[in-house]
Order: C-alpha cells, then structure tokens, then sequence
C-alpha cells in the first residue's frame, strides 16, 4: 500500500506542477543574456542594495542563440532588459523591434565611434577586440616573425600555422571572416573568397568552435596550430589561468592594421517588458564606472566608458589594435548571411 | 462498495492513467513544435512549400540526407556487433565487479564531445603513444593511424557513446530468459549454432531492435560528435538544421529540414514498431539469479576476457586517458590542483559555482527526470503494449522527441509555453521538462519488450485465484519488468546528468549543472581553466557512476531481485 500512495502522491505532483506559483512579483528585473555574462558578487550587490531591485539572471546560449530567441519571443519578451548582443548580429535584434528607446543619462561619457544606433534603441556596454593569437614560445623557437597583415598568412612560412573557428557557428569566427570581407572586399579582382581559398591552399584548419580550436589545435594546449583567432584580451587571461603562476606573456596578439574585428556589445530595454523602469536602471548600472571596471576581469572586454581604469594586468599583457577592421552594422546586416553562405560554399563543401 | 463498482472505477483510472504520456507529449512536444513549424513554414496560415522545393532542387540536401542515414545505420551495426556478445556475458555470466563495470560502460553517454575529443586524440592522435608504438614495431617512418576528423573518428565515437544503450537493453532482456527451449532443443540434437541461430536469437530480438531503433536515432541526430570529431567536411540533417536556424536564422529552411527529419524517421520507426510487434511473443521468464552463473571451462573463461578486453578498450581507455590527464596537466607530473582550484572563487564572480553547488543541481534535474520518465515512459509501455489500433499507430509517435532537432523544439518553448497556465519557458521546470522528453523513449524501449513478453495466462491464473488487478500488477507484472524499468531509470538520469539534447536552446535560470561548469570553464583561456574543466568531467564521471549503483541498489532494495 505505501507503494501505492507513493506512487499516487508522485503522480498529483507532477500534475500540479505547471501550478505551482512563481516567485511573488515584487520589484524584480530580469536580464536576458548569453552563458559568458559574469559580474563580481559585491558589484552585483551594491547595486541591489542601493536600488532594492532583485536581478534575476536568464541565460539563453551565445550571442546568436540569445539574438534569435530574443527576435522570436519579440510579443512577449522572456525579460526586462537584454545584455550581450554584438555589432554582427545586431541588424537582427533591431529588424525584430525588440527593443524600447532608452538614453542613459552616463551616455555621454561614452566615445561616439560606440554608439551605432541614432535611435538609442540600444546602448553600448563593453568592447573586444577578435585578434590572431600566437604562441609565443613557438614563434621564438622556430625564429618565426610575427605576422602583420592578413594577407601575411597566405605566405609560405605560415603554412600549416593557423586555425580558425567556422563563421556559422562561432561568434569569433564570423568576426575573423568580416575582417577578411572588410580587408579584401566582396568585388574585383581578389575578393576575400580568393584569399580564404588561399588560405585553404595554405594548410588553414577551420573547426567548428572557440573551445575546439583553442583548446583541441592551438599549440599551447598541446595541438599544432601555433596561430588561432580567439580576442585581443586572451594574452592577459592566458596569464591570469596560467597554472603554475608566470609573470611573462605565453600569448600575443597579431594587432596590425585590419587584421582585428572589433565587436562591440549592446544591452538594451525589452519592449513590452514587465519592470521599464528597473531595465533603464540597470543599464544606467551597467555604463558606471563600478560596473565599466568590473568588466575586464570578470567577461574579458573592454569598458566602453573612458572614465573606467583598466586592471593592470590588462595594461600589461593587452595589446589593443588601433585599427581594427570597420564595419557599419547595414553593412554586416546587408551582408552577413550571404557571406556566412558564401564562405560555407566555398571553403567547407 | 461491491466488486463491479471497483472493477470500473479501476478501468477507468487504468485508462485515465495510461494516457498521461500522451498528455505531457502533446503539450510539451506536439504543441511547441507544431507552432514553430507553423511559425517557420506558414508565417501567414498558408504553407508556403517554396523552402521544400528549394531543398529538394539542391543536391547537396540529398547527400546529406543519404550521408545522415547511411553513417546512423553503419554506426548502429557496429556497435550493435560489439554489445551483443557482451550483453551475452553480462546476461549468462557472474563474475565479480559486473555490476559496477556495467556502471562505468554507460558513463561515455553522459560526457560532452568537446573533452571526448581531447581523450580520443590523446590516444589515437597522429602523436599519440598508440601511434608511437605502432611506427616502432612495424618500423614506419610516418604514423599509421590518421584517425583525427576522419569518417572513423565519428564511427568510434558513436560506438563509445551508444554501447552501453545496447548493452544494457540487450542484456537486461536476456538475463530473464530461460533456457528451457534451448535445453530441449539441445537435447533433440541440434547443434550450439542451430540453438542460437533457431532460438535464441529470434527470442532476444525484440530488445535488439529496441536497441538498434534507439542507437540509430541518436546517430542520425548526431551533431557534436559529427562536427567537432569528424571536422567540418561531414554534415548531417541536424548540422544543417543549426546551420539554417542560428546562422543563417533561415526559418522556412530550418522548419522545412526538421520536418524531413522527423518524417525520415517517422518511417523508419513506423517499419521498426510493426517489426517489433510481430517478433514479439510471451516467453518464460526466470529469475536472472538462474540464468546466470559462474564461467566454468576455459572456453567461456576465455570469451568473458576477450568481451572484457573489447569493452576496455573501447570505453575505459578513453576514459582512463581523461582521468589522467586531470591528474597530469600542465608540467609539473601528478597533481590534484585542479580540483583544489574548483573550490576557490579567486575573483569572486557570480559564475563561480562550488562544485558541490553543481553536483547538487545536476542531481536535483536528475532526480525529478528520472521520477517523471519511468512514471510517464512506464505508462507508455502499458499504452502501447494493448493490442488496439490505437496503440499500434501511437508506437512511432513516442520516439519521435528524439528524432526532433533540439534547436527546433527550443524555439518552439520560446514561443508557445509563455502564458499560464503554460509559462514555464523560463521556470525551473523547463529542464527537467526537456530532458525528461530525450528520456522518455528510452525508458519506453527498455520496458516495452518485456512487458510483452509477459505471458497473459500467469495474469489469468491469479485472477482466477481471487488477486485483485493492484495484487496482480505489484506482484506479478512489476517483478517481471523491474529490470527493463530500472534499465530505463538508468538511462533517464543519465540523459539528465549530461544535459543531452533539447535543453541546450532552452532559458535557463542560474543554476548552473555539471555539464554546464565544464562548457563555461571551456568558453575561457588558461590552463587553469582547461584542468579544471577536466577536473569537473571527473566529477561527473564518478558522480554519474555512483547514481547508476545506487539505482541498481534501489531497485533491488524496493522490488527485490529477479
């Protein structure tokens, strides 16, 4: 018989479980954001002690998969406020209407080049810059100079040397490919296809993620590959997770000109949210100088509010480009799909 | 109340109950999937058939088509030719540590590609000491073994991933089966090959099968091992389904590709299920305690080593390779400091989760998984082992959760269960929900074949005696399927505790599971993060191995041995 009445008791459970209430409706606000958005407990707590606002955290995938749900769930948005949305995917997010106008009254610190969008419908937070990395070992031990331009890697000394993550699929490998559309062009006589076909020719590997090549091909987690696109900051937290502890670079950054891609990454009110008014608040947050410093060290990026003092490791170990590759976002927008085709066409099939 | 009354407040709760997997099918599988279809592929409530001729006119959707099948099928094969003489000896035989071998061959279903990849390349690599050895012996001057992002890689990886399934369905079933026919045939002078090939083998294919539908279905919605072992050159419908949906955000595509998925697979197990249907028969069942027993000459001393050998080879080396290499990364010989590290929270960030922290996550989804798909998965067995149309047609219906792309049903919850009563796409409940729908026709597989093997004179013969239909169920149907049923159970922590499938496209509040600690430490630079990512891998191994011997305890604790 107890089997039985556990069997029943179970059984009620699980029906009433759609049932069960949720959390009480108090002043909650609810960010939407990808699996690398992190903050530092105390940041995060100062900021809900001081507003009596209660930050509950959604995380959706990358900044594609979050972009797409969020486009998808455009009549009754899944929170208040959005974080981690990038310049190339950001056409996307703004052709689905997702977003209610907000002006932070912190975003005039903010340096012009950030700020995309005439209509505010979306605020910068954080930049990075998507970088080749080397190994810095190997480039020394094999006397190899380090590249400079893109057009460098299709040279016979880098044959073999790099590999990259597949466009479709990795946030860092679309950048790497818009770098090589706004470094070669999509018309005349040498597009950016012809380079990535002599890329192919020159022994480039193309693998699906930024864990797979980073961690499965670059020569410092024991793989071949001593050149790998991953982000201009990885050199400092190379150094930050090196195990045991080192007070020299293992990683540069290849920064010449247009060899980077700089992503810039918006947060942005939800239009039809719940909680206007602590989403605006959280933004207001999210561009102050407690915040803007806090980022480096806990996503990686860069604040975008000049105010913000950098960590020193990130002074140290960082190299920034000072010409990264421009795209406007109608450019990436007008493009982005027929060029993730295109490149999928012509290097993978 | 007199008998008749009870008799048909039991039938109708009987009938109420059975339909309960349908239920939670139709509102969390047909439902959001419909409406993204819908959605995709009728934007205006007019099916639009322009992305369905686009993908037909192309031939590379048809190569990918037939390159999705034919790698499943042979996939299947080879690792159905591998379990089944293993299932063989774990049916037949006792010998010591079965139970926990069994445990340790079922852990490679739980582990994510990307650190199986660095395990596989350890030891098949063009550098690896395999190949070393090899150039050594038969004095090559280049490595023999070139197994990185080749057709084989996906093949062994698939193998890895899937044997267990097969192992257990098979061997569950076959450990009940007694040997009586076998002995009178035996007896009448037919040979050992005549017995197996006449009797054995046509008696145990229900659960063959079982297991081949299941295997192939994993295999042919494959997409992790496929990508990131085999390389960028192989692509199955479910590479292109991610392609269209996230890359491109193609919906018409996307929709148009899952639905050529599902029909593809529709057929297959509408072929499967009327296959299965007609093999099966009621069989004497026995205890396993009786069919098993020890190895007595060296012949059979000899074929439980070389089955032991195999499945070393294939399961535990790789497994091994990833415990030690958590152990030695870096270059400073053994060390547990990886796992010291997995403690700390250097830079106070709110990621950070003690590992405790997710092990208690991992096993709360679990816990709740596995309660509602051997509640649920065991109902459903009882629904389609009925001999009605009904059931017949329903049987394909309840694998078809694992035939649907898992980024297609993620975007269908984002849309459809939004509002109440249904507005669970950002609850707690939306994982167990989405793991429970991979895990539900596992556990419907595992019982199915055993639940029809049940002879219905045995029900008879104690209705006649007075035992009512509860007396009858706890004592006779129960003891007869706890083993399937716990072979389910099994499989449905297991899906839970390697976050398989759907629930990587759903919202999920922060409560961040074992397979999601690793995916993080992953997403950074540093070896610190590297080591403890495989430090958390361990994690989940012994985790997972120490819930598959508790379940096997439980079950013999609750519904005793058979």
């Amino acid at each position: 018989m107890i089997m039985k009445r556990l069997f029943l008791a179970l059984f009620v459970f699980t029906l009433c479980l759609p049932a069960l209430p949720g959390a009480a409706q108090e002043e909650i606000v609810t960010l939407v954001t990808h699996d690398s958005f992190n903050i530092s407990e105390d940041v995060l707590k100062s900021f809900e002690e001081e507003t009596g606002l209660k930050i509950e955290i959604l995380q959706l995938g990358d900044a594609g998969t979050l972009t797409n749900q969020a486009v998808l769930s455009a009549n009754n948005p899944l929170g208040d406020v959005i974080f981690g949305i990038d310049n190339t995917f950001l056409g996307r997010a703004l052709a689905g209407d997702i977003f209610e106008p907000y002006v932070s009254p912190l975003l005039e610190d903010v340096p012009d080049a950030f700020k995309v969008d005439p209509e505010n419908r979306v605020t910068p937070i954080d930049y990075g810059d998507v970088c080749l990395n080397y190994d810095l070992r190997y480039f020394e031990e094999n006397e190899l100079e380090v590249p400079t331009h893109l057009q460098d890697l299709t040279s016979e000394a880098y044959k073999n040397l790099l590999v990259v993550q597949n466009p479709a699929t990795s946030s860092p490998g679309l950048a790497f490919l818009l770098a090589t559309i706004a470094e070669f062009g999509t018309d005349g006589d040498y597009t950016y296809l012809d380079y990535w076909q002599d890329l192919v020719d020159n022994g480039v590997l193309v693998v699906e993620d930024w864990s797979s090549a980073y961690y499965g091909e670059f020569t410092l987690a024991g793989g071949d590959y001593p050149l790998v696109v991953s982000y201009a900051s990885s050199p400092p937290v190379e150094v930050l997770f090196a195990d045991p502890p080192v007070d020299e670079a293992l990683t540069g950054s290849v920064i010449g000109d247009g060899t980077c891609f700089r992503q810039i990454e918006f947060a942005g009110v939800l239009k039809g949210a719940n909680n206007i008014n602590g989403a605006q608040k959280f933004i207001d947050f999210m561009l102050s100088k407690e915040f803007q410093e806090d980022i480096p060290l806990q996503m990686f990026v860069f604040p975008v509010n000049p105010n913000a003092e950098l960590p020193e490791l990130f002074v140290e170990y960082a190299q920034i480009p000072d010409n990264p590759a421009q795209m406007t976002i109608e450019e990436i927008d007008a493009g982005r799909e027929q060029w993730i085709q295109a490149w999928t066409e012509a290097v993978l099939r | 109340m007199d008998r008749s009354r009870t008799a048909l407040i039991w039938r109708y709760a009987g009938r109420g109950l059975l339909l309960t997997p349908l239920l939670f099918l139709l509102v969390f599988f047909f439902y959001p999937l419909g409406s993204i279809l819908q959605f995709s592929l009728a934007p205006d409530g007019k099916l639009d058939f322009a992305a369905f001729q686009q993908i037909f006119s192309r031939p590379y959707y048809r190569e990918t088509l037939w390159f999705t099948t034919w790698q499943a099928a042979l996939s299947t094969l080879l690792t159905l030719g591998l379990a089944f003489p293993a299932a063989h000896v774990f049916a037949k035989y006792q010998f010591p540590g079965k139970s926990l071998l069994l445990a340790l061959a079922t852990i490679p279903f739980v582990l994510p590609t990307v650190v199986v990849a660095t395990a596989f390349i350890a030891l098949l690599g063009e550098d690896s000491a395999l190949n070393g050895l090899l150039m050594k012996v038969f004095k090559l001057e280049e490595p023999p073994l070139h197994l990185e992002r080749s057709l084989k890689i996906i093949l062994l990886a698939h193998i890895f991933y899937n044997y267990a399934v097969a192992l257990r369905i098979i061997s569950s079933f076959w450990s009940n089966q007694s040997q009586r026919i076998q002995e009178a045939a035996q007896m009448l002078g037919a040979s050992r090959w005549m017995v197996f090939y006449r009797i054995t083998l046509p008696l145990l294919l229900p659960a063959v099968t079982a297991a081949a539908a299941l295997v192939f279905m994993f295999c042919f919605t494959s997409f992790g091992v496929v990508r990131i072992l085999g390389g960028l050159k192989y692509a199955t419908l479910e590479v292109e389904i991610h392609y269209q949906s996230l890359s491109l955000f193609d919906l018409p595509t996307a929709g148009a590709l899952s639905v050529i998925q599902l029909m593809t697979t529709l057929v297959m197990m509408i072929v499967y299920t009327n296959l299965q249907r007609q093999m099966t028969q009621p069989l004497n069942l026995q205890s396993s305690r009786q069919v098993a027993r020890k190895p007595r000459r060296w012949a059979e001393k000899g074929w439980l080593a070389l089955n032991l050998i195999v499945m070393s080879l294939l399961i535990f080396a790789p497994i091994l390779a990833l415990i030690e290499r958590s152990f030695t990364l870096g270059d400073g010989g053994f060390t547990t400091r990886y796992y010291e590290q997995l403690q700390e929270n250097p830079h106070r960030s709110i990621r950070a989760v003690a590992p405790v922290a997710a092990i208690q996550n991992s096993l709360e989804y679990a816990f709740f998984v596995t309660i509602f798909s051997v509640l649920l998965g065991t109902l459903a067995a009882y629904l389609l082992s009925q001999k009605t149309r009904f059931s017949r047609w329903l049987d394909p219906v309840f694998m078809l959760p694992l035939a649907a792309s898992a980024v297609t049903l993620g975007f269908g919850f984002i849309i459809t269960l939004d509002e109440p009563p249904l507005n669970l796409r950002s609850s707690y409940w939306i994982v167990p929900i989405a793991h429970t729908l991979v895990a539900m026709p596992l556990v419907v597989r595992s019982v199915l074949p055993s639940l029809r093997a049940i002879k219905p004179s045995i029900g008879e013969a104690a209705a006649v005696l007075g035992a009512s239909r509860w007396q009858r169920w706890r004592r006779i149907e129960l003891p007869l399927i706890t083993r399937s049923i716990a072979v389910g159970a099994t499989f449905a922590f297991t899906v839970s505790m390697g976050e398989f499938g759907a629930s990587s496209f759903v919202a999920r509040p922060n409560q961040p599971t074992i397979p999601i600690v690793i995916f993080r430490f992953l997403g950074q630079p540093g070896l610190a993060n590297y080591g403890q990512a495989l430090a958390m891998s361990v994690i989940l191994m012994a985790v997972c191995a120490a819930g598959f011997v508790l379940i096997e305890r439980l079950n013999r604790a609750v519904i005793g041995e058979f």
